[in-house]
Parts: structure tokens; C-alpha cells; sequence
């Protein structure tokens, strides 16, 4: 058997990270379908997991990867996908089966530029919506942003970490500048790095309940051939997992899958700050994008003016009390991200009127420079 | 015959054999009377009563449709998916726990339609899973739309003057992906279907098993055939010729319907095959 934790010193791509993250997260199965710029992500896997007791398989389309994933979810294993935007689009019915069964699992998409086929080679952050809302119904969902390659390894061990407790599809929204370039990484020993997994149910197995919910709104989950005798369907289902066609069970139902996030999100959301106490400006980005900002922060201060970032690690629940705090303090907001307002639309809608809020976007394929941010900033304050 | 008969109270108070299998819990199912879908689901459990020694270790697998309701009714881990996915879904199930039985149970327009491209891979890799499609024409849960298996000229709500396009041969597309066993019946053979059934459980490999069944309500009514007229021509049309090569078998169910197994052959499962070319060293 091979290490699953390559412990040392690394110079990898950011795909290749997030591939190194999830063997650390103890991820043993990965349904895969190529796509640029993802790849690396699937073949990192393909050559890593036999050696670590796991399996790859390429399945036929993104459908199918997204459904092998949940199937080996079920099964009691660890399991992770990677895609960008056209395969994005087509995992999107599974990811609703996946969050109204509460099935945890991984699914990174490294972002690259459209509408439709696009930029397959070229980075963007425009997926940010599909992210939240692609899926049809009303749901919550977690989503992580890398910024460098050291993150993507992090990240990914979080993503697992977050989709376990919660009982939750997890997104790296990762982008291609992320993810085809290469840095340096620390992978920490087995020891260090903590994992969490799924609460598994305890008690006579003739009365498990796959839906009643713990204390934290989450459900232990049993997995198939351990005797449980569950049933599991993408039809509303009551605590039993029986299919209740009801108005009320309805509501039950969405109660509980909505507030196991939206009760937690001190738990879920990271953010980290960069010069953002005395700041007047608040600069909002994520992913590569907040590198771009970081850069834009210190050039500003250079120049006096008193900016500051919030960088969002996940992306979603959004940090919405936070903007909330902010708004009553700074003069205004900026985010930067490349794409023409998305999460933007976001910060606008938390200012709520108190604070002015800017876009420094783009329409894909390439980084902002921190000139724009800088431009901006003289411009708009 | 001993004793007096039985007074209908008493008989719905009776076990049914099958109780030990069922979600009772859930009954009355959503089938309609005169549908073939519980037969072909029955049969399924005899043979997975049969064949399987530890329940603990299977799990049924279903997409969407009529058909697709039989996971809901199995006490046993069961899986009711979304539209066309099944297979793959069954497939990760089976790669994460090699160790369970894993049956999908699903109609036509799911597995064939929807699904088809991940029942024809699914068998290229030799998935060692057992398909079992509950072939009744047309899309009965929706109410009786055209399916990629409704006959040439047959009449539903999307072909109201006859349908112009020709039906799959489901065995073989089965065989010409590589399925290790297929076969065909009809809900009228149930004692071959579950025989067979039970054979398919129990071969490794991805097994194919296409139960022809009446759906009266929607198929039926718009082509003049009552369920019991679908099961008259099930008992006059149908030929037994086991070996049959799939592509001599008629299309045209009018005409005549071949059952039997047509394909019982051995090459390695994808999960052996994994091991062996992957997990060098
Ligand atoms: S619609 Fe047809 S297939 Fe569906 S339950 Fe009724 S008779 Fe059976």
C-alpha cells in the first residue's frame, strides 16, 4: 500500500493538489469523465487511488461520474468528482439527488471561461451562481474557493471535512489559473491534518431512520449492506426515507435540509481579512481573484487610501452578517471576480443601501490586474 | 380443495409470502390493476429469496417511472435514483462495497431511453450488476408517451396517428455491449423469469434480463389490447429457443416473441479486471 498523505515538500499544480487533498481526506472513489482544465485532477486520481486501497473509475459522461460518486457514497466510501462548466452543467440533476438525499461527497469545478464550450483553456470565475442555484429547488450548499495551490490541498480536505458533517455535496469552485499553475506545497504528516467523518447510526438497526436528525440537524447515515434495509429516494421523503407526496412533509423536509446550514453557519462559513479593521474600502474576492485584490490592497495603502480585503474562503452560505458589519463602517464595497457580477450582486444585496458597491469583473480568461482594482478605487472614492 | 373459502377480510389479513421482503408499510403500491409490474417485481424477489444468503448484502437500484417505484417496496437497502441513472449510481455503489448484490430494477424508457448510454457501457465494462427492465412499451407513469421500445406504428399521446420510428432490440444492444448473460420473458413465464433471475443474481458479470409486461392502462388502451389480450398474445406469440442469436430475434412482438437466455458467456468483471490490470504492486 502506498501513503495517501504525502507528507514533504511538493511542487504540483493546483489540480494536482486538490487531488494530493483528497487522498489526505481519506477519499477512496472517484467517478471521473475528462474535461479541460480538470484533467489533471481525474488522472492525479486514476494513478494515485489503486495504490491506496480505493478505486478510480472513467465513467461515460458527467451524469454518470456524479452518479457513480453518490452510489459509492452510499456504500460508506469517501468519494469525490472534478469537472468544469459544460460538465458542471451536466451534474447538476445529481447534485439536487445528492443534497435532498444528503449524501456527502466532493465535486471540484475548475472554472474556465463561457457560456457552452467557451475558454476550455482559459480561467474564469463565472459558475458562481450555477454553484448556488443550478440545481433546480430550493436548497442550500456549501462551496470553497481556492486561491493557490497550497489552498486546493487544504481546501479539498475541508470540502470532505464539511460534506461528512454536514451531509452535504461540497464545491471547490477552483478556476484554471489555479489549477494549471504550479507552486510550492507543504503536505503536513497523516497526524496532523483533521478529519472528520460522517456520524454513522448506532442502535437497533430495524429503527433507523435515515432522516431524524441529531442535534446539529444532521442525520447519522448508514451505509448499504450493514443491515440497515434503507430506502432512499430523490422523492420528498419523510424521516424514514419513505416518499411522503404531502405539503406538510414537504416543508418538513426542506426545514431540515435548509437549517442544518443555515443554523451552522458560524461552523461553515471562512472568510479571512487582510488590513480590513481600519479599512474604509472593503475589497470582496475569492479564488484566484483575491490575489489579484491582496496585491491591490498594498498598492492602495502605498497610496494612502485605507482598502482592506475580505477574502472568502467558502463562498457559499454566503457571509452575509458579515457584509452586513461592514457596511455599517466602510465608505463602500469592491468586489473582484472574473466574471460580470455575480458575487457583486451578492454584496450589493447585503450592503442593503449603506454602503455603495462596486465590480471590478471580467468576462473571462485571463486574471485582473490590480490596476483595474487600483483604477477603480481612485475612481470610485 | 380443503375447508370453506376464504372471506375477503380474512385474505387481506393473511401473509403474503413475500411480507419478510416487502415495505408493508407502503402497501397499497401505485401500480394499476391488470399492470405487469408486480409479477415481474415478485419474481424478483423469489429469486433474490433464492439465490441470496445474506439480504444484508443486496441493494436494489431503480430510476424513474413505474417500474422504477419497485426500490421503494423492498425491505432491503434500496435506491430510488433520479431519471436514466440507475446504472451509474449502481455502479459506484458496487465499486465502493464489492462485496453487495447489486440489482437494478427499472423500466424501458429509463434504461433505454434516458439511461441508454449508461446501460450500453455499463455492459462494455462488464459491471458485475444484474439489470432487470420491466419492458411495457411506453412511458406508463407519465401516461402512455412513446418509448425507444414502442413498436413500430403503435399508438401513445405522442404518436396519435402510429409511431413512425422502429424499437430497440434490447438483448441485443445488451449483447452487443458485452453483456455476460442476457434473457428475455414475459410476466406470463414467471417461473422462467425467476428462474432466470436467480441465475443472473448469481453470475458475475453484468447480467440483462428484459420482462416484457402488459401496461393496460395506458399502452393497452390506446391499442385496443386489454391486459389479458397482452397476456393471450404473450402465451400464443411466444417461442422458447434458449441460444437464440439476438440479432435473429423479431422486433415485431406481432409477429412472434423469442424468450429465453440467449447469452451466458464469462469474461472478467470490471472490478477483476481492475485489480488485475490496476493494483500492481
Ligand atoms: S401506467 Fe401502465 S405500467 Fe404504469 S402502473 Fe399503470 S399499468 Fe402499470
Amino acid at each position: 500500500m502506498k501513503p495517501s498523505v504525502l507528507t514533504g515538500e511538493h511542487y504540483m499544480t493546483g489540480d494536482e493538489a486538490c487531488a494530493e487533498g483528497a487522498l489526505a481526506a481519506g477519499c477512496k472513489f472517484f467517478g471521473g469523465y475528462p474535461i479541460t482544465p480538470a484533467t489533471e485532477i481525474a488522472e492525479r486520481m486514476a494513478a494515485r487511488l489503486p495504490g491506496v486501497g480505493g478505486t478510480f473509475i472513467q465513467m461515460e459522461d458527467e451524469i454518470a461520474a456524479i452518479a457513480s460518486i453518490l452510489g459509492a457514497s452510499w456504500a460508506g466510501v469517501k468519494s469525490m468528482t472534478a469537472t468544469s462548466g459544460p460538465g458542471f452543467s451536466l451534474m447538476m440533476e445529481n447534485i439536487g439527488l445528492g443534497i435532498v438525499t444528503e449524501t456527502p461527497c466532493v465535486i471540484a469545478n475548475v472554472q474556465r471561461g463561457g457560456p457552452s464550450t467557451g475558454l476550455p483553456t482559459m480561467g474564469a470565475q463565472a459558475d458562481m451562481m450555477q454553484a448556488r442555484w443550478g440545481s433546480h429547488g430550493h436548497y442550500e450548499i456549501i462551496a470553497l474557493a481556492p486561491a493557490s495551490v497550497q489552498e486546493a490541498f487544504y481546501q479539498t480536505i475541508t470540502a470532505f471535512n464539511l460534506s461528512e458533517k454536514y451531509r452535504v455535496p461540497v464545491l471547490i469552485m477552483a478556476d484554471e489559473i489555479v489549477g494549471h499553475m504550479s507552486e510550492k506545497v507543504r503536505i503536513p504528516e497523516a497526524k496532523e491534518i483533521e478529519l472528520i467523518s460522517r456520524l454513522t447510526p448506532s442502535g437497533r438497526k430495524d429503527r433507523h431512520k435515515p432522516y431524524a436528525a441529531g442535534p446539529n440537524g444532521v442525520a447519522p447515515m448508514g451505509a448499504a449492506g450493514q443491515g440497515y434495509h434503507m430506502h432512499i429516494t430523490g422523492l420528498t421523503h419523510d424521516e424514514k426515507g419513505y416518499p411522503a407526496m404531502s405539503v406538510d412533509a414537504h416543508a418538513e423536509m426542506m426545514d431540515r435540509l435548509m437549517n442544518k446550514i443555515r443554523n451552522n453557519l458560524d461552523d461553515i462559513i471562512i472568510t479571512e481579512e487582510y488590513l480590513l479593521d481600519d479599512a474604509d474600502i472593503a475589497i470582496v474576492s475569492y479564488g484566484v481573484s483575491a490575489r489579484t485584490s491582496l496585491a491591490a490592497v498594498d498598492e492602495a495603502r502605498r497610496m494612502g487610501i485605507k482598502a482592506g480585503l475580505l477574502k472568502l474562503v467558502t463562498v457559499w452560505p454566503f457571509p452575509e452578517e458579515k457584509i452586513r458589519q461592514l457596511a455599517e463602517k466602510v465608505k463602500g464595497f469592491v468586489t473582484v471576480e472574473i466574471n460580470l457580477g455575480q458575487i457583486h450582486l451578492e454584496v450589493q444585496r447585503c450592503a442593503g443601501g449603506k454602503a455603495p458597491a462596486y465590480l471590478v469583473g471580467h468576462p473571462g480568461g485571463t486574471i485582473i490586474s490590480p490596476d483595474r482594482v487600483i483604477a477603480m478605487l481612485q475612481e470610485a472614492f | 380443495m380443503t375447508g370453506k373459502p376464504k372471506k375477503a377480510a380474512e385474505i387481506n389479513q393473511m401473509a403474503h409470502p413475500l411480507d419478510d421482503l416487502l415495505r408493508t408499510d407502503r402497501i397499497p403500491h401505485i401500480w394499476c390493476p391488470g399492470c405487469g409490474i408486480g409479477t415481474a417485481f415478485s419474481a424478483c424477489l423469489n429469486a433474490i429469496k433464492a439465490s441470496c444468503e445474506d439480504l444484508d448484502k443486496v441493494a436494489m437500484v431503480s430510476g424513474i417511472g413505474c417500474s422504477g417505484r419497485g426500490a421503494g417496496y423492498i425491505k432491503l437497502d434500496s435506491f430510488h435514483t433520479t431519471h436514466g441513472r440507475a446504472i451509474p449510481f449502481a455502479t459506484g455503489l458496487k465499486l465502493g462495497n464489492p462485496e453487495l448484490n447489486v440489482i437494478v430494477f427499472s423500466g424501458d424508457g429509463d434504461l433505454f431511453a434516458i439511461g441508454g448510454n449508461h446501460f450500453i457501457h455499463a455492459a462494455r465494462r462488464n459491471m458485475d450488476i444484474t439489470v432487470i427492465c420491466v419492458n411495457n412499451l411506453n412511458y406508463g407513469m407519465t401516461g402512455g408517451q412513446a418509448a425507444a421500445t414502442t413498436p413500430y406504428n403503435a399508438k401513445t399521446t405522442t404518436t396519435p396517428v402510429g409511431n413512425p420510428e422502429s424499437p430497440f432490440n434490447l438483448p441485443l444492444m445488451a449483447y452487443a455491449s458485452g453483456a455476460t448473460y442476457v434473457a428475455r420473458w414475459t410476466i406470463l413465464h414467471a417461473r422462467d423469469l425467476t428462474l432466470s433471475i436467480q441465475e443472473a443474481i448469481n453470475k458475475k458479470g453484468f447480467s440483462f434480463i428484459e420482462v416484457l409486461s402488459p401496461c393496460p392502462i395506458n399502452y393497452g388502451r390506446r391499442n385496443k389490447e386489454k391486459s389479458l389480450d397482452t397476456l393471450k398474445a404473450y402465451q400464443d406469440k411466444s417461442i422458447i429457443k434458449n441460444n437464440a442469436h439476438p440479432a435473429d430475434l423479431e422486433t415485431d412482438f406481432s409477429k412472434s416473441i423469442v424468450l429465453g437466455k440467449f447469452v451466458d458467456t464469462d469474461r472478467l468483471t470490471c472490478i477483476e479486471s481492475y485489480d488485475k490490470t490496476c493494483r500492481l504492486g
